[in-house]
This record gives structure tokens, C-alpha cells and sequence, in this order.
């Protein structure tokens, strides 16, 4: 086991030298810190003797170095419009995406399990027929529309949850969290109930999917002909069988719930990093930009291996192929 | 007295969707106490199903559409769910073909064996873990202490069906169904675990059904036969006297196209043709179209169950009087 988690960290570490690489690019070749640093107004051979200060015109590895060695220290750069170093107004706003992620993921764990279970065990009756054709409406329905119906219906209608922004929220350290207050919650209920509708029906459809898939075997077979109970037979023996592929599908989902977030806080007016972003790229801040893609970049590299440790603590086959 | 087992004019049919196909037709059987049969038969004859209606465990469209089963006096599809799950795994236990799929994948051997007993039996954990080594090595199993807690993947087929079987035996049974429990496994260690499994069922005073299609290998085991052909038991008897004068065409040619008959130089003689799918049977003796001896008659009507040899032996054949002649039999010293 312990062999497999250094492996996977070893591979995580790769890939952010990766997303390392991607952002630098965009940096070379869309920013330009001098602009950023001194304005337009400045004469060109002033500019061009802060470019050779910053190191501007050494060679591209040399660039990418420093690059990697300042964002290791943290320095992403100064945002162009906050006047403030890039990571700072990530890190601030990080907060409130990654409770809205939280959120969504919450409810999508609530409710994929049970309801999948369900609707594979009991494949005929109504109520799983019901859920699954209202999960392929789930599926094709765009997101922003869900949160748009949502709003008109709980927030202008029926006036029962707000709608915009995060409410009341309290610093935890340097963490802004809205998770401690009642107001602060019911602000959560809509948004993460509109992110989690793209992966909620898929989830279900994947875990009624495999379920089924499972409970065909052999193994299960064996499991009644040995008298077990029924309960134990599915929420043991079939279900962790099919944990596996689900935790595999979970981890690269999580990138994708990332992505829409950019789509919910907007229509919320969520304040975190996806609003955020979408300024940025109006204002072409550069720094911003990059420092972005390298902190989701993070984010989604350690949750994914986070992920696949998981599974391999559920999965005897990978702890023993870690064990040499 | 009651058998443990009685099968009266059992009927299995799937219920599929251009409508229901009949896989056993009215087939009857009975098992004593510590008695072992061997169910045998080409593959799709309704063995695996046969044995499966024993403990109403048919896949999916499958069904009892008719006759009776009785266990240890109690009529087994008239139970409830929860009494048919107390006689599973605990009064019958059943040994499925392949062991490297029987196991499940993500649950510890250990895990496997002390849910069984518990599931049966108020015991504690460590008791029903005793237990388990205590059976783990009746069957032989190498360090059984270490293997509790791995995973099947960690061991062989042969391992893994010792397993199985140990698993059988956890909690006592009456009676085992062993579907081809070698079937899957190296021809090196089929043997061994054949043997394992008479000696087990005399010592442990169990009943065995052993299911297979291989007729060398019941008439090692058991002490009578029922031959299966398209979902029908066409001659049944005791062993030897099967082996030694089978009276049914089709039983002769299973003795015929055994390797240990074969006459020095003389090939390997195979039942010509292929049998029936059930969507196809044929009318009357469903047999004929590959049968040595088939004439009109056996178009017509379909043979009854008769008895034969002072009726310690039944065929259903119209031809009997035919299959009486002992030169039917290739070679008849060198039998199994
Ligand atoms: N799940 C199923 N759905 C439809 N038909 C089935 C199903 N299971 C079995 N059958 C039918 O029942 C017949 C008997 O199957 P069974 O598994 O009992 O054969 P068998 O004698 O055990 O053969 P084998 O030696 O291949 O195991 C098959 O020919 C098949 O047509
Ligand atoms: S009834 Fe006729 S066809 Fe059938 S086995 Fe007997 S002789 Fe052959
Ligand atoms: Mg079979």
C-alpha cells in the first residue's frame, strides 16, 4: 500500500509539472508584465531595459525555471487589476468555490447511492422507472437553465431561499466560510443543488448501471445459495463491487464539477474563484488567469489522487500490485 | 420412511420473450440420507438447472412451472423467502462450477467462510473463525490460518475450489449440489478434488448430488446415476449397473465414447450429431434423429421411464428388447 501511495504521489507531482508548463505558456504568450508593471505610457527603451531586469528575454527553459520556482514560493505573479499578488485574490475566493463544490458533492453522495441501489435491485418498479426517466431529462438539461428554473421557483415565487451571492459568512483563520452560519447555508442550498444536478443523474444512471452489472454474477449467485440476507448480499458483497468503477469515474467527474462551477457562480453571483475567473478574462489579467488554472490545477491533482487512494484501499488487487 | 430429497415430475421453463421454453420436462428423483447421485449429461441437457430448482435459485427468466421438490419433508417452493434462505447454505449447500468466479473478488476468505456460519448460526465472530480453519483443514488447505485473511485472487483454482468446498461444509449440510466442480480446473488436480469430495461426503455423513458431464467421473463417486438428455432423465439406476448394462441407446453411446473402453488402435467413438436446442425437440423419442436404432415408432410416441434388468434400472426407450444385447457395448472388460 504504502509503495502504491508514493507512486501515485510521484505521478501527481509529474502532472502539475504539466499544468506547471500550460500555464507558463499562456503567461509567454498572451501576458505582458511589463504593461502589467509600469503601464502604456512608458518609452521602449525603458520597457525593454525592465524586460531584460525581468529576465524577459533569457531563454525560454531558463524563464520556465524561474517560473516553477517562484510558484513554488507561492509568487504567481501581481494581478494587473487588484494591484495585489495573483495567488492572495485566488486564495480569497477559493473559499467559496470549493464549499460549493462541497456542496454539490454532498448532495450527489446523498442521494446517487440509495437511489441507485434502488432503481438496481428493484429495476421494474415505478418509482425506479420514474427516477430513471427523469434522470435523462436531468442529464440533457444545460445547467444554467437548471439554476434558472430554480431561482424562479424557490427564490421569486415562492420566496424561500436566496438567490444571490453567499450571505452571511466568518472568518475561520484565513478561511471565509459560509458553512457555520444559518444564513450562510441556505445561501448554499440553491447553488450546489443546481451544480450537482449535471453529475446527481449521471451518478445514478453509472451506480444502477453497474449495480445490475454485478448482481449478475457468479459470485452473487453463490452469495444467495449460501443463504446469506438479502441485505447483506446487496449492500455488502455487490455493492463494494461496484464502488470500484464508480470512485474511478468520481475522480475524473470532479474536474468537470470544477468547470461548471464558472457557470453556477456566475448565475448566482457566487463570489469565488469561477466569477472570478470570468473578470479576469474581461480584463486580461494575465496573472490571474494563470494562477487559476495552476490552483484548480492543484486542486483536482490531489483530489484525484486522494481518489485513487481510495481505491486501492477498497480494491485487494492494487494493495497487493503496491506491495512488492 | 421419506427421502431427503424427492423430485416429482419436476417442470423448469424460462419465460422468454417469443414466449416460455420448457428446459426440464417432468423429471422425478429422490435422494436418501448420505446417498450420493450423479446427475449426467451433454452440455444444455438441464443439469445446472435441475440443480439450481433444488434450492429455487433459477436465473432470472427462469421458473418452476410445475411438480414438486421435496427437502427433508418440506415442499421447497412453498416456502417463504426467509425459510427457503435458512435451508441455502445451511441444509444444502451448493458448489458452483468455476471457483475462480465463485469467490467473491473484494471480500477476504475469511470474511466469506464467517458471514456463512453466521448467517446460520448464533455464534460469535471468533467462533464462526474457528470454525472455518476447523473446515479449511478437513480439505486440505496449507496454512489455513494465513489464508483467512486473503483474497481470492491470491490463490490457485484448485485452491479456490477447496475453498468453495470447505464453504460447503461450514455448517453440516444434508446434502451438497456439486455443479462440474472440476470442470474448470487443470486436468492434474481434478482428481484429487473429486476424491476430496466422496471421502468428505462418507465421513461427514452428507448427501451429494454431483452434477457433470463426464460419466467417468460419477461412476467413481457415486452410487447411482440419472443420464440427462434434453431436459429429461432418460435412464437412471445404480452405478455399476449402469455402467456394466445400459439399457438406453444414448447411455451406451456415453459408455461407448469413454477413453478407458477404447479398444487398442480403435478410435474414440462419439454419439454422432449434436443435441436438441430446447426451441427444437423433437417429437417423440427426443433422441432419434442421432439414434442407432431408431424406427418409426420412436417418431410417434414418446418413451415412457421402464423399468429394466429386475427393475433395479429404468430406461425410457421403445426398443429395450434391441438394447438387451450385451454387443452393443464396445469392449466390455475394460470398463470403468
Ligand atoms: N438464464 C437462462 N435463460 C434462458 N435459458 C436458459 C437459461 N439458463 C439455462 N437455460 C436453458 O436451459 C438449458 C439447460 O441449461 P443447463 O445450464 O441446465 O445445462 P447443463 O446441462 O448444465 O449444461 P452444461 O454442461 O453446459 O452446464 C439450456 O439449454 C438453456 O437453453
Ligand atoms: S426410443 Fe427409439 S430413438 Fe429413442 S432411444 Fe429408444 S430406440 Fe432410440
Ligand atoms: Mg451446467
Amino acid at each position: 500500500m504504502f509503495a502504491f501511495i508514493v507512486r501515485r504521489v510521484l505521478q501527481a507531482i509529474v502532472v502539475m509539472g504539466v499544468i506547471a508548463f500550460i500555464g507558463f505558456s499562456v503567461q509567454h504568450s498572451i501576458g505582458d508584465p511589463v504593461r502589467d508593471m509600469v503601464g502604456e505610457r512608458v518609452s521602449l527603451a525603458e520597457r525593454e531595459a525592465i524586460r531584460d531586469q525581468l529576465g524577459l528575454n533569457d531563454p525560454v527553459p531558463i524563464q520556465f525555471g524561474r517560473f516553477c520556482w517562484k510558484a513554488l514560493h507561492g509568487d504567481l505573479g501581481i494581478s494587473y487589476f487588484h494591484k495585489r499578488p495573483a495567488l492572495d485574490v485566488i486564495l480569497s475566493k477559493a473559499p467559496a468555490t470549493l464549499e460549493l463544490v462541497f456542496g454539490a458533492t454532498v448532495i450527489i453522495l446523498v442521494f446517487c447511492f440509495p437511489v441507485g441501489i434502488y432503481t438496481a435491485i428493484r429495476p421494474r418498479a415505478w418509482l425506479s422507472r420514474f427516477v430513471m426517466a427523469v434522470s435523462t431529462v436531468g442529464v440533457a438539461v444545460p445547467v444554467f437553465l437548471t439554476a434558472i428554473v430554480l431561482i424562479y421557483i424557490f427564490g421569486v415565487e415562492l420566496r424561500w431561499l436566496p438567490t444571490y451571492g453567499r450571505g452571511e459568512t466568518v472568518a475561520l483563520g484565513g478561511w471565509d466560510t459560509g458553512l457555520l452560519t444559518a444564513d450562510g447555508l441556505l445561501h448554499l442550498i440553491l447553488p450546489s443543488v443546481a451544480l450537482s444536478s449535471i453529475m446527481l443523474p449521471l451518478y445514478i444512471r453509472l451506480i444502477r448501471s453497474e449495480m445490475m452489472e454485478v448482481l449478475e454474477t457468479e459470485y452473487i449467485k453463490f452469495a444467495w445459495a449460501k443463504g446469506l440476507s438479502r441485505w447483506r448480499i446487496w449492500l455488502l458483497h455487490a455493492f463494494k463491487n461496484t464502488l470500484l468503477p464508480v470512485i474511478t469515474v468520481f475522480g475524473v467527474e470532479i474536474g468537470i464539477l470544477f468547470a461548471f462551477t464558472l457557470l453556477t457562480e456566475t448565475v448566482f453571483q457566487w463570489q469565488g474563484m469561477g466569477f472570478m475567473f470570468l473578470e479576469a478574462v474581461e480584463r486580461s489579467d494575465t496573472a490571474l488567469l494563470v494562477a487559476y488554472l495552476v490552483v484548480v490545477g492543484v486542486m483536482f491533482v490531489v483530489i484525484n489522487t486522494l481518489v485513487d487512494i481510495c481505491y486501492g484501499l477498497v480494491n485487494p488487487m492494487v494493495r497487493v500490485a503496491g506491495n512488492p | 420412511m421419506t427421502h431427503l430429497l424427492e423430485v416429482e415430475n419436476l417442470n423448469v421453463r424460462f419465460a422468454l420473450r417469443f414466449g416460455d421454453l420448457t428446459a426440464i420436462d417432468g423429471i422425478s428423483f429422490h435422494l436418501d440420507r448420505k446417498e450420493k447421485l450423479g446427475i449426467v449429461g451433454e452440455s444444455g441437457a438441464g443439469k445446472s438447472v435441475t440443480g439450481f430448482a433444488i434450492i429455487n435459485l433459477l436465473s432470472k427468466p427462469g421458473y418452476i412451472a410445475g411438480g414438486r421438490i421435496r427437502f427433508e419433508g418440506r415442499e421447497i417452493h412453498r416456502l417463504s423467502a426467509e425459510a427457503l434462505r435458512q435451508i441455502r447454505g445451511n441444509r444444502i449447500s451448493m458448489i458452483f462450477q468455476d471457483p475462480m468466479m465463485t469467490l467473491n473478488p473484494v471480500l477476504t476468505i475469511g470474511t466469506q467462510m464467517v458471514e456463512t456460519v453466521r448467517a446460520h448460526r448464533r455464534v460469535s465472530k471468533a467462533e464462526a473463525r474457528t470454525l472455518a480453519l476447523e473446515k479449511l483443514q478437513k480439505v486440505y488447505i496449507p496454512s489455513p490460518e494465513k489464508r483467512l485473511d486473503q483474497y481470492p485472487h491470491e490463490m490457485s483454482g484448485g485452491m479456490r475450489q477447496r475453498i468453495v468446498i470447505a464453504i460447503a461444509l461450514l455448517t453440516d449440510p444434508a446434502l451438497i449440489i456439486a455443479d462440474e466442480p472440476t470442470t474448470a480446473l487443470d486436468v492434474t488436480i481434478q482428481a484429487g478434488i473429486m476424491e476430496l469430495l466422496g471421502e468428505l461426503c462418507a465421513t461427514e455423513e452428507m448427501g451429494l448430488i454431483l452434477i457433470t458431464h463426464d460419466l467417468a467421473v460419477v461412476s467413481q463417486v457415486t452410487e447411482r446415476i440419472a443420464v440427462m438428455y434434453a431436459g429429461q432423465i432418460i435412464e437412471t439406476g445404480s452405478t455399476a449397473e449402469i455402467v456394466a448394462r445400459p439399457r438406453h441407446p444414448y447411455t451406451i453411446g456415453l459408455i461407448n465414447s469413454l477413453p478407458g473402453t477404447r479398444r487398442a488402435g480403435s478410435r474414440l467413438e462419439q454419439i454422432p450429431g449434436m443435441m436438441p436446442v430446447l426451441t427444437a425437440i423433437p417429437e417423440g423419442c427426443a433422441f432419434h434423429p442421432r439414434c442407432f436404432l431408431a424406427a418409426p415408432e420412436c417418431r410417434a410416441a414418446r418413451p415412457d421411464l421402464t423399468p429394466v434388468n429386475g427393475a433395479r434400472q429404468w430406461a425410457a426407450c421403445h426398443r429395450l428388447d434391441q438394447t438387451a444385447q450385451p454387443n452393443l457395448l464396445k469392449d466390455s472388460t475394460s470398463r470403468p
